[in-house]
């Protein structure tokens, strides 16, 4: 009872697994589909690099169980990069020096995307504020609001 | 780290939640959005032998205003509180706390029932509840029943939920119509945890604070009605009201102490978020 089957859709492919209950999205994603785009941090929700897609929303995948997205449609940084979705946050990010050792990014350009998705021209009080679940330990923050405004105007 | 290993089971319907929790009691929880509960699993500060997991239940979402109040389904997520145009008119003391809870990632998976069912001492909704008098929905095998704010929140993650019920909704009642609302906290980064945070509700009426009600985040084990600071306040003008209600606040809280802040700091902190909301309302038009 502890091993799930799963199906679910993942950057737009059916897929089908199992995996033991206790599996958070991120390792199940990392470790039996191998996609290691997606980065487990904490684990424990506070520093939002596993930051992925799922229904049309930004979540923490750590805090989301695999076994509770049957169903569901999941998007990670490797899908937002072949589509083309995040391709002007990505070139804005390398343009002003918004990541350097990367661990944070692909949670920042997922947690972006959904900022710029639903606010057209924000100001950089409300990137400060949508973005404040994300952690960055190189970058001290100025790049990235940058990087996210370049983005938003482009 | 990770989970410790436990079984995990989708609920069709509530029939089949009630008899997970009859068969498996404490060795089973409640999973709704997760954000407190997934985060405590891995943690390992819990470590259930079931998860049932909820989110299935279509009938536990859903806004609606009713006769009673503003009645919200215990699914419902803090994203979708945050954007309610019914929140906002019928229940404005949640909607301006809804901003202050966690960050937008976990807003958009966590839920109004799992905050209240957890009652974190830490966590806004239980305080906003209290102040606004609202009313909490239970749903058990042995039918329903209604308990008050004021005796659901029992202590530290303690509730009057019985091992096999479930928070079904919270109503809100209609604000009276000269209540005003304040709504505020104090925390190291926005998003985190509140050191302190104070829902607030009160009446003006020819320029005198009337019935204040005021509860407290993490002025306790559990959110506290100030009922001294309130009856301090009752009658006077704003500016009075915010002092006297501030020094009569230790009679009210109790406030944990910890590395983030002492129990004397948060006991200040609450009474400079008290002096604040009081002179917000008197001055808002």
């Amino acid at each position: 009872m502890s091993e799930t089957i799963l199906r679910l859709t993942v950057n737009g492919e059916a897929v089908e697994a199992t995996a033991p209950a206790r599996t958070h999205l991120i390792d199940f994603l990392r470790e039996r589909l191998e996609l290691t785009g997606s980065h487990a941090g904490c684990e424990h929700g506070v520093c939002g690099a596993c930051t992925v897609r799922v229904n049309g929303d930004a979540v923490r995948g750590c805090l989301v169980l695999a076994a509770a997205c049957e169903g569901a449609e999941v998007w990670t940084i490797e899908g937002l990069t072949a589509t083309g979705e995040v391709a002007a946050l990505q070139e804005a990010f390398r343009e002003r020096n918004a990541l350097q050792c990367g661990f944070c990014t692909p949670g920042m350009i997922v947690a972006a995307a959904e900022l710029l998705r639903d606010v057209k021209s924000p100001t950089r009080e409300e990137i400060r504020d949508h973005m404040s679940g994300n952690y960055c330990r190189c970058t001290g923050y100025h790049a990235i609001v940058d990087a996210i405004e370049t983005a938003s105007r482009a | 780290m990770k989970a410790a290993a436990f079984a995990y089971l989708r609920a069709r319907n509530i029939g089949e939640v009630f008899a997970a929790l009859a068969e498996h009691g404490s060795d089973a929880r409640v999973l709704a959005g997760g954000q407190s509960l997934i985060a405590a699993l891995n943690l390992r500060l819990s470590e259930p032998r079931l998860l049932v997991d909820i989110t299935g239940l279509s009938e536990l979402r859903g806004i609606v205003v009713t006769p009673a109040g503003l009645r919200i389904g215990a699914l419902t997520r803090h994203v979708e509180i945050l954007r309610s145009a019914e929140v906002a008119r019928h229940a404005p003391l949640l909607a301006q706390a809804v901003p202050h809870v966690a960050h937008a990632a976990i807003r958009n998976r966590g839920t109004i029932g799992g905050s209240l069912a957890l009652s974190d001492p830490a966590a806004e909704y239980p305080a906003v509840a209290l102040a606004c008098g609202a009313v909490m929905h239970l749903h058990g095998p042995d039918g329903r029943r209604d308990v008050p704010a004021e005796a659901f929140f029992r202590g530290l993650y303690e509730t009057a939920l019985g091992e096999t019920e479930l928070l079904e909704a919270v109503t809100f009642p209609p604000p009276p119509a000269d209540a005003r609302h304040a709504f505020d906290e104090l925390s190291r980064r926005h998003g985190d945890y509140a050191l302190v945070g104070i829902a607030l509700r009160a009446g003006l009426r020819d320029g005198l604070v009337r019935n204040l009600r005021a509860a407290f985040v993490n002025g306790g084990l559990r959110p506290v009605l100030a009922t001294s600071a309130a009856a301090a306040a009752e009658g006077l003008p704003p500016a009075e009201a915010a002092e006297a209600a501030a020094a009569a606040l230790d009679r009210d809280l109790d406030p944990p102490g910890d590395h983030h802040a002492s129990a004397a700091m948060r006991l200040h902190l609450a009474r400079v978020l008290t002096r604040r909301a009081i002179h917000s309302i008197g001055s808002a038009a």
